[in-house]
């Protein structure tokens, strides 16, 4: 790194920042791969993850609905009954699939995304506990089916209670990946709830909750009309093509309605992220949209047996438009985004420079033991510049070529004790770094004073020594004293002779 | 740490990680890592016996493990990242950006563990009545389950030791260097037998509820589950004694400051014992239930359990403390800062460069609630104002709960604070500061506080002109 261009470069930059938009500093790490493929796993990861979302969430509403209408009609009972059973495997995939998108984001927007949980904290952790309870409450429901039948109305809450947490959790994600996008409305925000004012948040949620309904409609299209599945034993009540067509007709009207909420979601973002080319990406996905659109419609009114012939186009299309809107989103992402992280890079690498800078002049001072700084004169030391240390020593990465260790790795060798170096005598510079914390000359701090020490080891310096490497417990009303064994016998034994005679005086 | 500051004053910020990551570690360990081998055990025993009364209460087993991992298990597995995200960011993105092809191998793994625990789970009942060959195909896919099971611990303990060995991951910052971590081994050697007997301690512990109609059936799985105990009891000796005998050179060599040594020594002995007296207890007691099933009392099919949690909970909690004063050893202190960026902050002061402060300037009128912003800054990690661990309880240790406490005793303190404590940091800023702080202290034992925390009360930056932010540097 260079670091005499970085200093040249931040003086201009920082002017520019506009005083209500924080820009914090980035962690100082390289990426470990190159971002177009963070970014690709980033996006392929996450659609896998919220395709199995979607499954959990509209899948739970349907089951809801169905067992409600079952108390009237007894074959809507048996329908939830193997809907139900499908949630539970498709929340374990959610949630394993969840750790790579979790993964990359971390990796890719680590400030933006740790600020936005942090200013949402209590809904963010809350997460866990109610993502647990909601499990729970899917396996309870499954699997005491026949055991509550007589208590349908029991059964009937654990189901509503799972659907209630599952229209909360999405929520809070969807909160933080918005709050992440707008730096410029983190001071504004207190809380979690005030972070759902921010514009778009609502109108992205009818979003997801409606393709929640379509992805769930169009899996159970294809659920349903599995060679495998038996239904004559499962459901025998229902008509295998009249089933099908109830769940195209869902997955019909939730796609339709994407058509009024999805403009809604367009022009409810922020106008800085919005590009030419994310709007052409949206709309080519919204295009894609219209065939399968009709594929669906047409299987809806077949008067022919075999419903379901299209359903693979449809699944094609409707992927295509699935990748299309992620791409779109991510763009908006990179475009809201950049100028900011423009300025946040150039930050850290004043921070950087700066604080390298402090390094050396630290480890010039304290060069005593340094092979080449400690036969210099003082004046010739301190006259040392960056580029001086910089033929031994890399600044902040650990190189082969160089000789010696990076000046990032000694810093934790270094004494960082904030009066490194005082003291008049080693002594007391051993006194002042170690023990004035709790012993003063002539008063009780958090330990006796040096003028009650010194009468008590008179002329015993060892005795000190001893006390100090392995103390006990004299006095009831003083908290124990850690051990010093850490110090060198020397260090020791001058400390010792130190208090005995400040001690006398 | 130069980010809005989360903070759970009356829990304490590190004991949210840690209740999370024991109870994952917890389930983890008996329940997957062991838990899938020991069932699988069960299932073909059953096969191999042609006794049916082995393969339902293996099944019962399964479900049992198979909901609390899939819920509690898999969910506190996440939480570690979530809570670890808000208590200490830079820590975990440091180690994100350098550990992310670790953690995404780790997800290939789990995404595997994940499809095939729900194959073997549910294809239980109908692959077991579609005749013998089918059954043996089962039994194979649950110990091809195990082996990913296991897969997962083998990789994650890898990045657990390189975490802990600061040397290699400042020098190579590669993946691979973890396997030659020298404690990496033995780590696994004693972690597996453990896994195993503690998958056993469960499944004895579950017996109690599963065999209640067929007392002599139990004595039966008691004496299967004691011989399970029994045959993986010298391996997690050997393992014991070998990561024993392997971690003080290790350990010791890494730690940078050599005083935390003295910690060192008081975790490792009381490990020791509780590894010599948990395994040699749980020995006798399979001992025991295999000789004489009929003697063996109630009361003892739950101890072992106990005991294994016990000892796994003590491992965890005092491997992360030995730690301190570091988040990632060398590099990053437990505080979020740095210590590359120490000489500069303890020149300029913290409030020079944190992104979110009230101001950059301490006076005499504002000196209290700086203080207090540097507080949470720089404390608030470990420490709370009137929680667990909270600061006016160790104030009131040091200086007397009725004596006025002095600033400049406190200011004192904090100088020499990483030599006498030697778990934490030295202080990351400068005198002023340290004054500051130390009147916020002073000034909190004669009123009450709360914390401030960014999820509830948000963050500010200081209204500045422009040329001032530009005058930072």
């Amino acid at each position: 790194m260079n670091t005499s261009f970085l200093m040249h470069l931040h003086s201009g930059v920082l002017a520019q920042i506009h005083a209500t938009v924080p820009v914090p500093r980035d962690i100082p790490l390289p990426l470990p791969a190159p971002e177009w493929l963070l970014v690709t796993l980033l996006v392929v990861s996450f659609l896998l993850h919220i395709l199995f979302v979607n499954l959990i969430v509209g899948g739970s509403i349907l089951t809801l609905v169905y067992e409600i209408r079952g108390r009237r009609e007894p074959r809507y009972d048996a329908l939830a009954h193997e809907l139900a059973r499908t949630i539970t495997v498709n929340k374990s995939l959610a949630v394993v699939l969840g750790v790579a998108p979790l993964l990359s984001i971390n990796v890719l927007y680590t400030i933006y995304f740790y600020t936005a949980n942090a200013l949402t904290g209590t809904a963010w952790m809350m997460l866990i506990p109610m993502i647990i309870l909601t499990f729970l409450l899917l396996y309870s429901h499954k699997y005491s089916w026949e055991k509550l039948r007589n208590q349908k109305g029991l059964h009937i809450a654990m189901i509503a209670s799972a659907v209630a947490l599952l229209l909360i959790i999405p929520l809070v994600f969807l909160a933080n990946i918005n709050l992440m996008l707008f730096p410029d409305k983190w001071l504004a925000v207190k809380g979690f709830f005030s972070s759902l004012a921010l514009p778009n948040v609502f109108p992205r949620y009818a979003h997801f909750l409606c393709a929640s309904l379509a992805v769930t409609g169009l899996f159970l299209v294809w659920y349903v009309g599995r060679a495998k599945f038996d239904m004559a034993a499962r459901l025998p009540d229902f008509e295998k093509n009249a089933l099908r067509k109830h769940f195209y007709a869902l997955a019909f009207g939730a796609s339709t309605a994407q058509f009024t909420i999805g403009p809604v979601v367009l022009l409810t973002l922020p106008e800085r992220g919005v590009s030419v080319r994310m709007v052409a990406t949206i709309v080519l996905g919204a295009a894609i949209a219209l065939p399968a659109l009709w594929y669906m419609w047409k299987e809806i009114t077949s008067t022919e047996g075999n419903v379901g012939k299209h359903l693979y186009k449809v699944a094609g299309l409707f992927s295509l438009v699935v990748v299309a809107m992620a791409t779109g989103r991510h763009l908006y992402r990179e475009e809201s985004l950049a100028d900011h992280q423009e300025q946040m890079r150039q930050k850290t690498a004043a921070f950087e420079a700066a604080s390298v800078k402090a390094l050396q002049k630290r480890m010039i001072a304290l060069g005593k033991q340094h092979p080449v700084v400690h036969n210099m004169t003082a004046a010739k030391a301190r006259a040392l510049a960056v580029n001086d240390c910089t033929t031994c020593h890399d600044p902040v990465a650990w190189n082969e070529e160089m000789q010696a260790p990076p000046m990032s790795y000694l810093a934790a060798r270094l004494d960082l004790s904030p009066s490194a170096g005082a003291g008049g005598s080693p002594g007391e510079t051993v006194f002042l770094q170690n023990c004035a914390a709790c012993h003063a000359v002539d008063k009780k701090l958090v330990g006796p004073s040096l003028a009650e020490i010194a009468p008590l080891y008179a002329n015993n310096a060892k005795g000190i020594v001893a006390w100090a490497k392995a103390p006990g417990k004299k006095r009831t009303d003083f908290p124990q004293m850690p051990a010093f064994a850490h110090l060198s016998q020397k260090e020791l034994e001058a400390v010792a002779l130190y208090m005995l005679q400040t001690g006398q005086k | 740490m130069d980010l809005p500051i989360f903070h759970i004053d009356w829990l304490n910020n590190r004991f949210l990680i840690g209740i999370i990551a024991v109870l994952h570690v917890l389930i983890n360990h008996p329940l997957a890592v062991g838990g899938i081998a020991f069932v699988s055990t069960l299932e073909w025993w059953g096969h191999k016996t042609d006794d049916k009364r082995w393969d339902d209460l293996a099944y019962k087993i399964m479900t049992t493990f198979f909901v609390i991992t899939t819920t509690v298990g898999a969910m506190t597995g996440v939480g570690i990242w979530f809570s670890a995200g808000l208590v200490n960011p830079i820590a975990i993105g440091s180690l994100i950006r350098v550990f992310y092809w670790g953690w995404f191998s780790e997800w290939i793994v789990f995404v595997t563990e994940v499809v095939l625990i729900l194959i073997y789970y549910l294809t239980w009942k109908s692959w077991s009545t579609q005749g013998a060959a089918k059954k043996r195909s089962h039994i194979r896919l649950g110990f091809g389950l195990a082996a990913a099971s296991w897969l997962t611990m083998v990789i994650i303990v890898a990045i657990l030791g390189f975490m802990m060995d600061p040397g290699t991951w400042l020098r190579d910052k590669s993946f691979f260097s973890a396997f030659l971590n020298p404690a990496y081994l033995p780590q696994l050697a004693f972690r597996t037998p453990i896994a195993m007997m503690m998958a056993g301690g469960t499944g004895l512990f579950l017996i109690l509820f599963f065999t209640r109609h067929d007392k002599e059936f139990r004595k039966k799985a008691l004496r299967a589950i004691a011989l399970w105990q029994l045959c993986w009891s010298p391996l997690a000796f050997a393992g014991a004694l070998w990561y024993a005998n392997i971690i003080p050179s290790t350990m010791i060599a890494n730690l940078s400051v050599a005083n935390t040594t003295q910690h060192f020594t008081e975790w490792y002995s009381i490990v020791k014992q509780l590894i010599l007296y948990v395994i040699l207890s749980g020995m006798a007691l399979a001992l025991w239930a295999t000789l004489k099933p009929q003697w063996y009392p109630r009361a003892l099919y739950v101890i072992p359990f106990i005991g294994f949690l016990f000892l796994l909970g003590h491992f965890e909690r005092v491997r992360e403390f030995i730690r301190k004063p570091f988040a990632i050893g060398n590099y990053l202190y437990s505080n979020g800062f740095r210590a590359q960026d120490y000489p500069l902050l303890q020149q300029d002061g913290m409030l020079k460069h944190l992104t979110y402060a009230s101001t950059r300037s301490i006076t005499p009128e504002n000196k209290i609630g700086v203080g207090k912003e540097l507080f949470m800054a720089a404390c608030s990690r470990c420490h709370t104002i009137n929680g667990i661990n909270s600061i006016t309880s160790n104030l009131e240790a040091m200086y007397g709960k009725d004596k006025p406490w002095v600033v400049e005793d406190i200011a004192t303190y904090f100088v020499a604070m990483h030599k006498t404590r030697t778990f934490m940091p030295p202080f990351p800023g400068n005198a002023e500061e340290r004054k500051a702080i130390a009147a916020y202290l002073v000034w909190l034992q004669t009123h009450r506080d709360e914390a401030e925390p960014a999820q509830s009360y948000g963050v500010e930056i200081p209204q500045q002109t422009q040329s001032g932010t530009a005058a930072q540097y």
